[in-house]
Parts: C-alpha cells; sequence; structure tokens
C-alpha cells in the first residue's frame, strides 16, 4: 500500500498515512486531486479506480471516505476489507465510531492505524491500545 | 466534544480542537493557531521544567496544527525527550510526531537513533514495538544504516515475541523496498524462509510479505519457500471455517494469509515436483469449488473475503498458464461474476478475464462471452467498468468476430468520455488493421473513425491508412470513392480533409470517369474546404492541386487561376505562399513529361512496424493487451502482404539532402537552383504526411517524447565562444518581432520562427548552409538543454531545430547559443543570444479608459513602475510606432488617453510561477527600438 486517506463528504482530510516518501507538496497535490475524483463519483459506482499508475480502493462510511492507494499487483476485493476491518477496530475502541471521534482523537486513530498496519500491511488484530 | 475520553484523555487539546472548529473563518483560524503556538513556545522555553503529561500535550498540539496544514518550526526536541520517557502514552505521541514530522536535521536523527536504539534492546516487548513502527514509518537511509543489521537478528532471534517478530518482518521490508543494499539477508535466509512453518498466523502472515518482495528480486535464494507456501496453503484451505478461530473472518479462514500465499507462488514457475504441484492444483480446485458453495453469511465482508482468495487463485492459473482445465474453469467463474449485481465483481471480472483472453488455452472460453461484454459497454453506469468492458473487447477479438466487435466499439466511441476516446480510437484503428478481410472494410472503418472521433484521431492513424491505400492497388478506386463521399458532407473534419486531399490527388483519377465526380467536381470539392483549414492541410491541399494539374490537364487553367490570386500567391505564410509560387512556376514551365515524372504516384512504403502500433505500445496500460501477441498476429496479417510501410527517414533524408523540400526550405537557400530543374519531388508529398519523422524537416509539433532521452551533444570540449559582439544588437532587432534572420555571415545564415502563447514559446531554428561543401560535426548548445541537431549540413542545405520555450519567472538575460561545426578542416564556434526577452510572454490586454485608470492607480507602490526618458534615434511615424508597439505583444489603447500623441498599452506578462511586474526592464527594451 502506497498511501491511505480519510476525508469528510466536505472534503477535509481526517488522517493521512504515507508508507512512500513524498514532498509534502506532493502529498498535498495528490490528496487534492484524489479527494476531488472520488467525490466526484456516484454512490453506485464501483469502489476501484485506476489513477495514475495506482489502483485506488475506497469505501465510504458515513460521513468518512477511507481510501487507499494500493500498487498494480495488490488485491483489490482484500484491500477493501482492510479498510472494513480498520473501520471495525475504530469502532470497537470508540464505542460506534463518528467523524468526531476521529477529530479529537486523531492520534488514536493514528496508533490504531500504527498497530493495525505497519508498512502498510496488515500486521495483527491490536489488543493492548494506549 | 465527544463523551468519549478514556483514560489519559487530554482536556487542553479537546478544547484547543474544539475552538478551532468554531472558528468562522480562516482568518480567526490561524490567529487562533498563532496564540496557541505562542503560548506552546513560551511553555517550552519557560524556566519551569514541564512534566511528562505537559510536554506530552503541548507536542500533540502542534502535530495537530501540523496536520491542519500549519507550518510548524519548534517542538521537535521536546518530541525527542518524550521518547525517552518511561510511559508508554508518553513515549507513544513521541513517536508519532517523529514519524509524522520527519526532521533531516543531523543532529536530531542521531538523538532519535539512539532512543529507538535503547527501546530495540529494552527486552519491553510493547517499547520494541514503537521503535520497529517509528523505523518502518520514517525508512530513511539513515535509519537503515543504523538498524538494517539489527532487525535481522531480531526477527530470527528464538526469544523474540510473536508481535515483536510481526514488527521486525515488516520493518525489514520497508528497509529493503528504500535501501535495497543495506539489508543483506545472506545467513538469515534459510531461518526466515522457515518462519513460514511457524506455529504464529500472524508471524507467517508478516513474514510471507517479507520473503515475496526477497523473492523477486533473488528466486533462486528463496526457492524452498514454494513447497512450503503450498503446504501452508493447503492447510489453511482444508480447514474447516472454524479450524483457525482468530484468524477467520466472516467464516472465511485466513483470507490476508490465503492470498499473499497465492501471492508468493506468483513470483515462481509451477512447482517441477509432481506431489507438491498435485497438492497446489488440489487446492486451486477447492477454491474454485468453494466459490460454488452457498454462501456462509450474507455480509459483504464474507463474500469479498472469499472472492479475494479467488481472484487471487485465478491470478495464479493465469501466471502458471498450463492446467487447460483450470483455466477454462477460472474462466466461467468470471462468466457468472460478469453478471453479477456487485459492481466491484463485475470490474474484476472484465479485468481478470482481460488476461484469460490471452491464453491459448481460454482464448475461446473467453470469446463465449462477447454479449454480455458488449452489453456492459453499452449499459453500465460507471465509466472505469466500461473502460474495463472495452479493454477486454479489445483483447478477445481475432478474426472471427473482428467486424462486430469494430461496429460495436464505434458506436461506443459516439458518445465515448472523453478520457478513453483516443485511446478507443487507437484500439479500433488497430483491430481494423489486424484484422481486415478486404480492404473496403478497413477504408470504411478509419473514415468512419475519422467522422465520428476526428479530434480523437492522431496523426499516426491517418498516416497509416494513407500508407495502406498507396501500397493495396486493390483498394484505391473504393477508397477515393469513399472518400470524395465523405467529403460532401457539408461539416467534415479536417483529418477527412487531409486524407481525402491526399487520396484523391493520387487517385482521384480511378473515379473521375463518372460524371458526378469529374476532375472540376473533385477540385472544387477540396477547394471548397481550403479556407477552413489550418496552414499544414492547406500546404497538402496546395500539393494535392498540383497533382491534379498532372492528373487532369484540363484543370489546369482553374488552378492555376487559384494558385495565383493574391490569397495563395500574397500569403502570409511563409510556406503557403512559396508552395504557390513553385507550383504555379512549376506548372507553367515543365513540359508534360517532367510534370509526369515529378509528380508521379507515390511508390509503395517500405514494410515497417505499424506506427499506431508503436503510438498503443508506448500507452501503458491493463487494456494495452501484450503487444507480443499483437505483433504476431499482425506478421500473419493480410495487410502486411502488401507491405506494412511508415515513412523510411533514409530515403527521405537523401532527397532532402539534394532537393530541400518546400517545408523545409524557409530561407530560400534554394533561389539558387533553377526552380524549374530541381521541383519538389515525390518527396514533397512525402514530407507533408510524415513531416514529423522526415530527419531533415523535423516541423511543426516534433515529439517531445525524445527530449530528454536523447543525450544533448556532447562536442563541446572546447568551452563555446562568448557572445558576438553584435549579438545585443541582433537581439534588439527581435524584440518587436518573432520571424526573420537572426545571424549570417559567408558561411551559414540562421533564421527564426517563433510564436508565443502566454507563458509557453515555440522557436524554429533554421541553419542554412551558404557555401557547396558539407558542415561536419554540426552541433548546437544552448545553456538550458535542446534536442541535437542533424551532426552534418550539406552544401546548400538546411536543417531545422525547434526549442519549447517556458517562461518559467522574471528574467533579463537571453539563453545563450553557441553553435559549433567543422567547415573544410577548421572549427567554427558561434555564440549568439536567441530572441527571447520577456516582453514575448506578454498577452495583449484591452481595457476601457475607465478600467485601465483604475488598474493603474492599483499600481501604486514604487516598484511597480517605471519611466525612462530617451532619445529617439528614428523620427517618429505614427504607423511605425504603432506597429512597433503592437509588436512588443500589448495591446495598443486607443481614447484612453485624451491626448493622441501619447500611446497607452496593456499587457500582462504570464510566467509559470507568477505574474510578475517587470515594468523596469521592459522600459529598457522599448528604448532601444526608437
Amino acid at each position: 500500500m502506497q498511501f491511505m486517506l480519510l476525508f469528510s463528504r466536505q472534503g477535509k482530510l481526517r488522517l493521512q498515512k504515507w508508507y512512500v516518501p513524498l514532498s509534502d507538496k506532493e502529498r498535498k497535490k495528490i490528496s487534492r486531486d484524489l479527494v476531488q475524483t472520488i467525490l466526484a463519483r456516484k454512490p453506485k459506482m464501483c469502489s476501484f479506480l485506476e489513477w495514475r499508475d495506482l489502483k485506488i480502493v475506497y469505501k465510504r462510511y458515513a460521513s468518512l471516505y477511507f481510501c487507499c492507494a494500493v500498487e498494480d499487483q495488490d488485491n483489490e476485493l482484500i484491500t477493501l476489507e482492510i479498510i472494513h476491518r480498520y473501520v471495525e477496530l475504530l469502532d470497537k475502541y470508540f464505542g460506534s465510531v463518528c467523524e468526531l471521534d476521529i477529530i479529537f482523537n486523531f492520534e488514536k486513530a493514528y496508533f490504531i492505524l500504527d498497530e493495525f498496519l505497519l508498512g502498510g500491511r496488515p500486521r495483527r488484530r491490536p489488543r493492548r491500545m494506549c | 466534544m465527544p463523551a468519549v475520553s478514556k483514560g489519559d484523555g487530554m482536556r487542553g487539546l479537546a478544547v484547543f480542537i474544539s475552538d478551532i472548529r468554531n472558528c468562522k473563518s480562516k482568518e480567526a483560524e490561524i490567529k487562533r493557531i498563532n496564540k496557541e503556538l505562542a503560548n506552546i513556545r513560551s511553555k517550552f522555553k519557560g524556566d519551569k521544567a514541564l512534566d511528562g503529561y505537559s510536554k506530552k500535550k503541548y507536542v500533540c498540539k502542534l502535530l495537530f496544527i501540523f496536520l491542519l496544514g500549519h507550518d510548524i518550526d519548534f517542538g521537535h526536541m521536546e518530541a525527542v525527550n518524550l521518547l525517552s520517557s518511561n510511559k508508554y502514552t508518553e513515549k507513544q505521541i513521541g513517536y508519532l510526531f517523529i514519524s509524522v514530522l520527519v526532521n533531516s536535521n543531523s543532529e536530531l536523527i542521531r538523538l532519535i537513533n539512539n532512543a529507538i536504539k535503547n527501546d530495540l534492546s529494552s527486552r519491553n516487548p510493547t517499547f520494541m514495538c514503537l521503535a520497529l513502527h517509528c523505523i518502518a514509518n520514517v525508512g530513511s537511509r539513515e535509519m537503515a544504516e543504523a538498524f538494517a543489521g539489527e532487525i535481522p537478528r531480531i526477527l530470527v532471534a528464538g526469544d523474540t515475541m510473536d508481535s515483536v517478530k510481526q514488527s521486525a518482518a515488516l520493518c525489514l521490508l520497508r528497509l529493503y523496498k528504500t535501501s535495497p543494499d543495506l539489508v543483506l539477508m545472506g545467513e538469515w535466509t534459510s531461518r526466515v524462509v522457515h518462519l513460514l512453518n511457524d506455529q504464529h498466523m500472524g508471524v507467517v502472515t508478516a513474514a510471507i510479505s517479507l520473503i515475496t518482495c526477497l523473492s523477486q528480486k533473488n528466486p533462486d535464494e528463496f526457492k524452498t519457500c514454494v513447497s512450503l507456501a503450498v503446504s501452508r496453503l493447503s492447510r489453511i484451505v482444508s480447514s474447516a471455517s472454524t479450524d483457525l478461530q482468530d484468524y477467520t473472518y466472516y467464516f472465511v479462514p485466513a483470507p490476508w494469509l490465503s492470498c499473499k500465499l497465492l501471492r508468493l507462488l506468483q513470483c515462481y514457475p509451477p512447482p517441477e515436483d509432481g506431489a507438491v504441484k498435485g497438492r497446489l492444483v488440489e487446492c486451486l480446485e477447492t477454491i474454485l469449488n468453494k466459490a460454488q458453495e452457498p454462501p456462509k453469511s450474507k455480509k459483504v465482508q464474507h463474500s469479498n473475503a472469499k472472492n479475494a482468495i479467488l481472484f487471487e487463485a485465478i491470478s495464479l492459473i493465469i501466471h502458471y498458464d498450463s492446467e487447460p482445465n483450470l483455466l477454462v474453469r477460472a474462466c466461467n467463474q468470471l462468466g457468472q461474476f460478469l453478471q453479477h449485481r456487485e459492481t466491484n465483481l463485475r470490474y474484476l471480472a472484465l479485468e481478470s478475464m482481460c488476461t484469460l483472453a490471452s491464453s491459448e488455452f481460454s482464448h475461446e472460453a473467453v470469446k463465449t462471452h462477447i454479449e454480455t461484454v458488449i452489453n456492459a459497454l453499452k449499459t453500465e453506469r460507471d465509466v472505469s467498468v466500461r473502460q474495463r468492458a472495452a479493454d477486454l473487447l479489445y483483447a478477445m477479438c481475432d478474426r472471427s468476430n473482428a467486424k462486430q466487435i469494430v461496429s460495436e466499439m464505434l458506436s461506443y466511441l459516439e458518445n465515448a468520455d472523453y478520457s478513453i476516446r483516443e485511446e478507443m480510437v487507437l484500439k479500433v484503428a488497430i483491430l481494423a488493421e489486424k484484422y481486415a478481410v478486404d480492404y473496403s472494410w478497413y477504408v470504411d472503418t478509419i473514415l468512419n473513425l475519422i467522422r465520428i472521433a476526428g479530434d480523437y484521431v492522431s496523426e499516426e492513424v491517418w498516416y497509416r491508412v494513407i500508407q495502406i491505400v498507396i501500397n493495396r492497388d486493390d483498394v484505391q478506386g473504393y477508397a477515393a470513392k469513399t472518400v470524395f463521399e465523405a467529403l460532401q458532407a457539408p461539416a467534415c473534419h479536417e483529418n477527412m480533409v487531409k486524407v481525402g486531399g491526399y487520396i484523391l490527388g493520387e487517385f482521384g483519377n480511378l473515379i473521375a470517369g463518372d460524371p458526378r465526380s469529374s476532375p472540376l467536381v473533385q477540385f472544387n470539392l477540396l477547394h471548397s474546404k481550403f479556407h477552413l483549414c489550418s496552414v499544414p492541410t492547406r500546404a497538402l491541399l496546395l500539393s494535392a492541386y498540383i497533382k491534379f494539374i498532372n492528373l487532369f490537364p484540363e484543370t489546369k487553367a482553374t488552378i492555376q487561376e487559384v494558385l495565383r490570386s493574391d490569397s495563395q500567391i500574397r500569403n502570409s505564410d511563409v510556406e503557403l505562399q512559396q508552395r504557390a509560387v513553385e507550383y504555379l512556376k512549376l506548372s507553367s514551365i515543365a513540359s508534360t513529361d517532367v510534370l509526369a515524372t515529378v509528380l508521379e504516384e507515390m511508390p509503395p512504403f517500405p514494410e515497417r512496424e505499424s506506427s499506431i502500433l508503436a503510438k498503443l505500445k508506448k500507452k501503458k496500460g491493463p487494456g494495452a493487451v501484450p503487444v507480443t501477441e499483437l505483433e504476431d498476429g499482425k506478421r500473419e496479417g493480410e495487410l502486411n502482404g502488401g507491405g506494412d510501410g511508415g515513412p523510411d527517414s533514409s530515403t527521405l533524408a537523401s532527397s532532402n539532402a539534394s532537393t530541400p523540400s518546400p517545408s523545409a526550405d524557409l530561407l530560400g537557400l534554394r533561389s539558387s537552383a533553377p526552380i524549374g530543374s530541381a521541383p519538389p519531388s515525390a518527396a514533397s508529398l512525402l514530407v507533408d504526411v510524415f513531416s514529423e519523422s522526415g530527419s531533415a524537416a523535423p516541423s511543426a509539433g516534433v515529439n517531445d517524447d525524445g527530449f530528454l532521452s536523447s543525450a544533448s551533444p556532447s562536442t563541446a570540449s572546447e568551452d563555446p565562444a562568448p557572445p558576438l559582439p553584435e549579438a545585443d544588437e541582433l537581439l534588439n532587432k527581435f524584440v518587436c518581432k518573432n520571424n526573420g534572420v537572426l545571424f549570417e555571415n559567408q558561411l551559414l545564415q540562421i533564421g527564426i520562427k517563433s510564436e508565443y502563447r502566454q507563458n509557453l514559446g515555440r522557436m524554429y531554428l533554421f541553419y542554412g548552409n551558404k557555401t557547396s561543401v558539407q558542415f561536419a560535426s554540426f552541433s548546437t548548445t544552448l545553456n538550458v538543454q535542446t534536442k541535437p541537431v542533424e551532426p552534418l549540413v550539406e552544401g546548400g542545405a538546411q536543417v531545422q531545430q525547434v526549442l519549447n520555450i517556458e517562461c518559467i519567472t522574471d528574467f533579463s538575460e537571453a539563453p545563450l547559443l553557441n553553435i559549433q561545426f567543422r567547415y573544410g578542416g577548421a572549427l567554427q564556434s558561434i555564440t549568439l543570444k536567441l530572441p527571447v526577452t520577456i516582453n514575448k510572454f506578454f498577452q495583449p490586454t484591452e481595457m476601457a479608459s475607465h478600467d485601465f485608470f483604475q488598474r493603474w492607480k492599483q499600481l501604486s507602490q514604487p516598484q511597480q513602475e517605471a519611466q525612462k526618458i530617451f532619445k529617439a534615434n528614428h523620427g517618429m511615424d505614427t504607423e511605425v510606432l504603432k506597429a512597433k508597439l503592437l509588436g512588443l505583444g500589448t495591446a495598443l489603447l486607443e481614447n484612453v488617453d485624451p491626448n493622441p500623441e501619447n500611446y497607452v498599452c496593456a499587457g500582462v506578462i504570464q510566467t509559470k510561477s507568477q505574474q510578475d511586474t517587470v515594468s523596469k526592464r521592459l522600459c529598457d527594451l522599448l528604448a532601444e527600438q526608437f
């Protein structure tokens, strides 16, 4: 996985995790472009799209979009489940998670992600939290 | 504020975040942030030592501010201090800050590495994990240097906790990706491979990622992993859904691990050991069987996990491409998905089938789904799915279904999304050519293509149809007739005019017998489009006209009249004017015999790779279908029987060297040669069509692709000469004009044509050899990168060079151009200033008096205004003055200033970075002009 972004329906970035070295400017450009592309898509469209030379896998949960960029050989469906698993973990920790939880406890959201994904690969189900 | 605030909630942080959220404007937000930054700074600087909690809280606030998109330039030290805290939560925040805001400050890196080292040797698994995460998150070279030796040891040590092992494996993988030279597995290899046997599934999952990456680089060293992976996979696949407890995800046993095992196996060929292979085939069959079983849960997570394994298994089957039975089963399974109600599955099935179509075992099976795929192309609501359908149609196309597929793709093109039209056009053109059974179908298809999507038909496509028509005499009459009919349409695309002009100029005689398409009718039809076309097309049409004079002597008078008209013979475009003059002269001086020789039908094109195929190869993408396969098909293709020609640059070059083609000759060097005896040969028409590849005449639109790949000439071992003394004077000549002769001496003449739009410019340089002797080792160097020119300039000949210019920011020095060549034995070197001045990037701006003065008043700061009073060297002629001011690139605003003796101009300078005020410099430039 190259990076993961969480953003709201209004296009506000809530969490960003980069697994490849990129300059701050590039990161900003990528997030801007991608957020625009995804927000323009209609609800029933498929969760995968080709974007530059990457595959984008995204899914919307309530007001938040979860979006992962994976490489060509990566499996789209399993990536979709990585997203779901992460949402489940957030849900378990916060107890029916909502966007506000992630805004106010952004550092926890990062910790949970780090526990779950390391270098962009699922590691395990985190037990101990903070 | 949310109610949830577990354990160590930081109240101050929550208050701050909610303050920020309550800010009504960006300004208010910035104000609040600045206030907070000042507060934190004073806390960090204060005399009182902060306790761990406060430090953590402030560092966390800084992190939040950074994530909002603001710069943070302090607090790193405090974050590093947190790393050595014994409290998990404090350490954790420290590491998070470090991994988000990596600072290349070397001193800090040393401190960070020190803290990491301490944690790694702490034997506290949670601390070790935090340290490993930080290394993996940062992944910098410095960290690789510090830890690449240590981590493998942790990974294979017997007493390492499982959770730490997982982190170590993934951390090592990350370091290997960034600095493969620093991660030396050597002695660890076999122990790492044996992690596949580990009791702990989490360790296996993490280790597989590492092993997959390592085996891609060194397959031989890791090949023992194949049999281990197969037995592991077999155990998972045959387990019941409850066996693996913790690792069962929505009733699917270990989906992540299964996918990774299947992915690892794709790094290797099928196992040679019969028993291992048998076991693997069994696994794949079981996976395919499970896809047919009723789902154990209605949840989408269940089906996603299950299908993720299935698609990975199908990838492996396609990768092996040796089990016909499995390939066909895979194809049938994908066929079911094509009609699934989940869009995601339809998308993946189309994508996966695309690769299946290229296997000889499954190609026929894929073809049976053609109707479904065509239906998908027509009805899918999501453009990315339609794109996959189009790719699959392209991949499954062969002689038996080409007509159907091409016609479906054509009708899809009429409302296809703009983003994919060009690629679609190329694909249709390739399929039509590759599977053409009769050429009339091919010609119809391409002309339809131009009619439906003319704007997206690249030059390669219409060059190709002309090459094929020229090479196949059985289709020429049909092509002439069809293109004649197509041109009757009231509005037809310029590409159609190009093809029409070329084909009628060559083969118009084949349909001239019919009174409805008599020579004069043909000519009038073509000429009715003339005034709507761009310069290159008009030039092509003029060549077609001269060909008409040869084909149909009865049109001579009419055509000569057209050529003689002011709009041709005095055309402001030098290329068109020259053609008109030369063709007119040619038609009146040359005898019929000479005309017939000069304007003879084009010879067949030599066999070559199709230019459109080459173009599609450049566009990579999953739809591009194995190109080798396509080419094999092409070699058998019937069209190639007739020669698969592209422009042969060597013949072109030679003909140009002796007779520079009209399009290359812009300086009129050829005027020394008697016009009648050196007429534009057939090569001139060739140049029209293939101007891009003609070596001596790379005219407009030279492909930028080769720009950086071809190294710039390296001949300049001597330092380039300083600019000529008269260089500045030459430069000043070009401030108000774009075309002309830049430089001339006894040997060489350099002409310039240039055009500018906003911040972009394109300049053509023409180097004309005035002598009768060849210039050897001819090279030009610019203090920026240029595309190399031809190293030889024949006597009397001319070469052309194109420069693309972009104005990045305000500049005052013109770029220097150094030209070197050998004339006789002597090395000549000339350095000139290229006439690129800031005013070239002026956009004339029209504005009314009121607007002008309003803008004028806004420019109140001293550096925004410049004044220069100078003495005119020439008389003040109103018209000359106006011409010069317009030439400068500004708009001349009349009636702005009540005094008619005062001139008011306005323009905006476009640069890539910003629009700059350069008033002073402009003043200086202008002063030289009068």
